[in-house]
């Protein structure tokens, strides 16, 4: 189990070598990254177009918080493995934000934990996303999609 | 005790922190919001009611409702918007 929340950019393919190493339990691995798109969709259509994105976040809480998620993963399915990198500061169209892997003996836990996680870290996870566009700085708004998809993974 | 602000609220506010010696009267998250409100027009603004915001008591999120006693920071940010 692994969180950083780090400025610099990082190496899929190291992270990815670094988390399965020695580790012959793992049959497969989920991947989720996470890259600074040029538009941003409101209301279903391509608006402002995004010439950068700074994310802010809350030091102390937000490692907390990943490492929260990320236990609620391994209570919920067998994993071998997992890695949440998330950056912050600034980032231009292209640049990756966010890595989440999830190493498991079968494929089916990878891939529903590996959602699940990318879920919850949008809506449980202190960042927010400050865009700027021609028509200056925007604050990115929560999503309501965003919250349904965590939603489904509330347990009843 | 320290509050800290994030995101539009830390601009709207106007300082990212701030030592505050409460009240005896302020025990809950609610309580500090209607108490904060009377800081500043910048305060009074990022704290409205009805703006969407939410609060964490010593670094895990809380609600309202939250007491504040034994607490040395709490915070209060928009949604989040990560990932």
């Amino acid at each position: 189990m692994t969180v950083r929340v780090q400025e610099a950019d990082f190496d899929t393919g190291a992270e990815l070598d670094r988390l399965t190493n020695g580790n012959k339990r793992i049959g497969g691995l989920a991947v989720f990254v996470g890259l600074v798109r040029e538009m941003h969709v409101r209301e279903g259509y391509h608006k402002d177009r995004v010439e950068a994105l700074t994310l802010e976040h809350y030091p102390g809480m937000t490692e907390k918080a990943l490492e929260d998620i990320e236990a609620e993963a391994h209570k919920r399915w067998p994993l071998e493995a997992t890695l949440i990198v998330h950056r912050h500061g600034r980032m231009e169209p292209g640049e990756r934000i966010v890595l989440v892997a999830v190493g498991s003996p079968h494929r089916e836990a990878a891939f529903e934990a590996c959602e699940f996680l990318v879920d919850w870290l949008k809506t449980k996870a202190p960042f927010w996303k400050l865009e700027d566009t021609p028509a200056g700085e925007k604050w990115v708004g929560a999503h309501d999609g965003d919250d349904q998809a965590a939603a489904r993974w509330e347990k009843k | 005790m320290k509050v800290k602000y994030f995101a539009w609220m830390k601009r709207t506010v106007g300082v990212a922190e701030e030592e505050v010696t409460l009240p005896a009267d302020v025990r809950t998250v609610g309580d500090l919001v209607a108490w904060l409100r009377n800081r500043s027009g910048g305060h009074a603004e990022a704290l409205a009611p009805g703006a969407a915001f939410g609060a964490a008591v010593d670094r895990r999120t809380a609600p309202f409702d939250a007491k504040l006693a034994g607490a040395s920071e709490v915070a209060f940010f928009p949604p989040f918007t990560g990932g």
